[in-house]
């Protein structure tokens, strides 16, 4: 028999209304790291709040070390050396390192915290793993890739023996996911199993010995990663053939449709984020930002859109200077937007699916006359939006907080497209979503470039930008530090330009 | 599964039975009759037609300022000032309704306007302080409210009247009262009521199908996307806190042109303003369920004059409006009451 340190058997949850897990089996040997893949919603969450005691199973049974145990308490979990990463940390802000850690279980001197034995364990742990934590840093001056560190520390000084990684990559830089990638094979070689949720299927094969794979709640089966490659993965998640380089012909560029000149433009503290960046982009070509988060590409967006005051400089549009007007004089000059921030910025979530169809034209004919809205012709155009983007809502009245990250997102991009804009600019379209609707929306992208408009894309995911764009414009501090040929490049080079380190190879200015 | 419409109209019942069975509990506990209570209370209304029409006029400015709640509510604003704005309202309508003469055609309708112009005018500032600086509406609603307190008092006082506590009853052109209705019921049933359901219509209609109810609601929901859209966010504040002041002024023009016939000084506030917010709340910030809140409100308010025959005292009905609020606020225990009877009938 193998040894296996977790197991969870045939499990059944079920909620009123769905079945979120239908006879899932997942296994886990000691020392692996195992891969649990699935599409948003697929069911991943679920399973570990049922491994975690979040939940109880309606059947099946979890075993640890071979034992039958029943875990009704996230504190159970614990005991059973079960440590879980949430992909939203909680740490407290204005503690330490070794106060986040210690907290709940502190060594104790009499009646008093002994601070000093926690800074030395916290310390001696971090050391152990090669995680490289000040343990008397304090949380809000560390970076996010450190902040998760202490959440994997947190795990460990509990006596975790199998590590839950809730989409660990998600808030990460390519530089900080190598680190993660390091750090948790080490954990490997020191004994620990560690449970790796994500839709990323590059990261699966680089680091995870197995995987299963859950499709809309139904276990799908396990693999070995050896024996696999991306697209069998990505098929079995999605239970169809993806592609992913999508298709392109080479780019036609044509006539300048968005010109940038001398841009300089504030964040809300009053620092420059954009620093005299100079950008053209022309008809029939997607432009692919890339850079760091935090580096200045919302700001960029926000000034071009109207949603930022610029304090320097000069946008045109198809000759057409847009620089000081209202966000909805640049939306009516043929600017379309597909927010960073879909719940913030791209949807009224309060509103149905139907409503946030006509968000930017509500008050344009057909939909208005006199003042008054016409809700049948508003209602016919999201049905036909609906239909030809996919959206799967079970009604265009479905409130938009009802729908899945995925069907939202291809709302709002049916929404912008449909504005039939000459620019179209799309941020972090992607983020969140899994393989199926990456690939529709990235067709989607090419599509609009094909019929000529200008394509603004700006994404985090190097492998987004290398796909899809044209042309790349690498942004750091606020500038463009180099405009390369994605044909010409790699990830290596990207992620050194990324950093700041100017590009040396003849031609980059191009 | 309830569907949360369903829910919205479940809860406020709900709670107004609990309420109601509260209220007997607390009367079996003081050792009254609750039986003999209620039934007094239903007498108070119901067995002549000049409380009946005592109650629709005590209906009509709830829901006035109910409305005024709600659409401020609906397009996320707390209008707590409607106290203030009904006191401005009532102080221009019985001004215009006093010192001019005119048609009936013209003063009536003049006189109303004033009022919505007054209440719409003390919105205003709190409504522009938000939009502009951001200053919370509550905080500054609510010092509006003292200001319009003592103004009014001092128009009274020193412009309407030469140091009288209560001006001259307004013109009969320009009251709301009607010869055939005060004929009919021997009360002062007056026409204001409506006024109050026309304007019922006129918010479903500005919410519900028009451009601009979309954008203040758009506004309300999310500020962010509605800047996204291109819509106005400062502007669509100043509007919908301005509608929401009109709603108030004319309650008050409802008691200075039709209940009262004139304006008097007050030491302390009306209430009407802040039992506006309680109707709002059980009526579920929906224009049409404000008429069905404000009608049990001024239901209880005038019946529970009557309760003293049964030897229960009147208050007991403010204890029991007071829990049906409690009840709706705790909306989130009902639901999950309910839900768990759900779940137990299925297993």
């Amino acid at each position: 028999m193998e040894n296996y340190v977790i197991e969870m058997l045939n499990i059944r949850k079920e909620f009123p209304g769905i079945v979120a897990n239908d006879n899932i089996t997942l296994q886990v040997k000691k020392g692996e790291i195992h891969a649990l893949l699935g599409e948003n919603g697929a069911g991943k969450s679920t399973l570990m709040n049922v491994l975690f005691g979040l939940y109880q199973p309606e059947k099946g049974e979890i075993r640890v070390d071979g034992k039958k145990v029943e875990i009704n308490d996230p504190n159970v979990a614990n005991r059973l050396g079960i440590g879980m990463v949430h992909q939203h940390f909680m740490l407290i802000d204005t503690f330490t390192v070794a106060q986040n850690i210690v907290l709940g279980s502190e060594p104790k001197k009499g009646i008093k915290i002994d601070m000093k034995k926690a800074v030395r364990e916290v310390q001696e742990l971090s050391d152990r793993y090669g995680l490289q934590v000040d343990a008397t840093a304090k949380i809000s001056d560390i970076s996010v890739g450190m902040q998760q560190r202490v959440e994997i520390l947190k795990t460990l000084y509990r006596g975790a023996n199998v590590v839950i990684l809730d989409e660990p990559t998600a808030v990460l830089t390519p530089q900080e996911i190598k680190e993660l990638i390091v750090i948790l094979k080490t954990l490997i070689k020191e004994g620990k199993s560690i449970i790796l949720i994500t839709h990323k299927l590059k990261e699966i094969m680089e680091v995870c010995d197995r995987c299963t794979v859950i499709r809309k709640g139904q276990g799908i089966g396990t693999v070995e990663v050896s024996e696999t490659n991306p697209n069998d993965l990505a098929s079995l998640m999605v239970g169809r053939e993806i592609r992913f380089s999508t298709e392109k012909k080479p780019a036609e560029p044509k006539e300048t449709i968005l010109s940038i000149e001398g841009l300089t433009v504030q964040d809300s503290r009053h620092v420059d984020m954009v620093k005299e960046l100079d950008l053209d982009i022309r008809a029939g070509e997607i432009v692919g930002i890339a850079g760091v988060d935090g580096n200045g590409q919302t700001e960029l967006i926000e000034a071009i859109t109207g949603l930022r005051k610029k304090s320097a400089g000069k946008v045109t549009l198809k000759n057409q200077d847009i620089t000081n007007m209202p966000v909805r004089a640049i939306t009516e000059s043929g600017v379309s937007h597909i927010p960073q921030d879909r719940h913030k910025l791209g949807l009224v979530l309060d509103y149905s699916i139907g409503e946030n169809i006509v968000l930017q034209t509500y008050y344009q004919k057909p939909y208005s006359t006199g003042g008054f809205l016409s809700f049948k012709r508003i209602f016919d155009k999201a049905k036909a939006l609906i239909e030809e983007y996919d959206v799967r809502t079970p009604s265009h009245l479905s409130k938009a907080r009802t729908l899945s990250g995925g069907n939202q997102q291809k709302a709002i991009i049916g929404r912008e497209i449909d504005r039939n804009p000459d620019l179209l600019i799309a941020a972090q379209p992607t983020r969140g979503l899994d393989v199926g609707a990456i690939e529709f929306i990235h067709k989607r992208l090419i599509e609009q470039r094909d019929q000529g408009k200008a394509v603004l894309l700006v994404s985090f995911e190097l492998d987004e930008i290398l796909n899809v764009s044209d042309r790349i414009a690498v942004m750091f501090d606020g500038k463009i530090i180099a405009t390369v040929n994605p044909k010409e490049t790699n990830e290596q080079e990207l992620g050194l330009l990324m950093a700041g380190s100017k590009l040396e190879k003849e031609g980059a200015q191009n | 599964m309830f569907s949360s419409t369903k829910f919205n109209f479940i809860i406020p019942i709900i709670s107004v039975i609990l309420g109601l069975v509260a209220g007997a509990i607390i009367m079996l506990i003081f050792g009254y009759n609750p039986i003999l209570g209620y039934q007094a209370l239903w007498n108070g209304v119901f067995d002549s037609p000049f409380f009946m029409s005592e109650t629709v006029n005590r209906i009509t400015p709830y829901i006035l300022t109910g409305l005024a709640i709600a659409f401020a509510f609906r397009t996320g604003l707390f209008n707590i000032g409607a106290e203030g704005q009904v006191l401005v309202g009532w102080v221009a309508a019985v001004w215009v309704g006093t010192a001019i003469d005119a048609p009936a055609f013209i003063h009536l309708p003049l006189a109303l306007l004033a009022a919505a112009a007054a209440g719409a005018l003390w919105a205003f500032i709190p409504g522009i302080l938000k939009a502009k600086l951001g200053v919370h509406e509550v905080i500054v609603s609510i010092m509006m409210n003292y200001i319009a307190l003592h103004i009014t008092n001092y128009l009274i006082r020193s412009v309407l009247t030469d140091n009288q506590e209560t001006t001259e009853p307004v013109k009969q052109t320009a009251s709301l009262t009607n010869d055939f209705l005060i004929g009919l019921t021997g009360s002062r049933l007056h026409l204001g009521f409506i006024v109050a359901l026309l304007m019922v219509l006129v918010m479903w209609v500005i919410l519900e199908r028009t451009k601009l109810g979309y954008e203040l609601k758009a506004v309300g929901y999310n500020q962010h996307a509605s800047n996204y859209a291109g819509m106005k966010v400062e502007r669509n504040i100043v509007i919908s806190m301005l509608i929401s002041g009109l709603f108030a002024g004319l309650a008050g023009a409802m008691q200075g042109l039709g209940s009262f016939g004139n304006a008097f000084t007050n030491t302390a506030f009306s209430n009407l303003g802040f039992d506006g917010i309680a109707v709002a709340l059980l009526g579920g910030n929906n224009p049409f369920g404000v008429v069905l809140s404000a009608s049990l409100f001024g239901f209880l308010k005038v019946g529970s004059l009557n309760m003293s025959t049964a030897g229960v005292p009147n208050e007991i009905i403010e204890i029991v409006i007071a829990l049906i609020i409690l009840f709706v606020a705790s909306g989130f225990i009902i639901r999950w009451a309910l839900l768990q009877l759900k779940k137990g009938e299925k297993k």
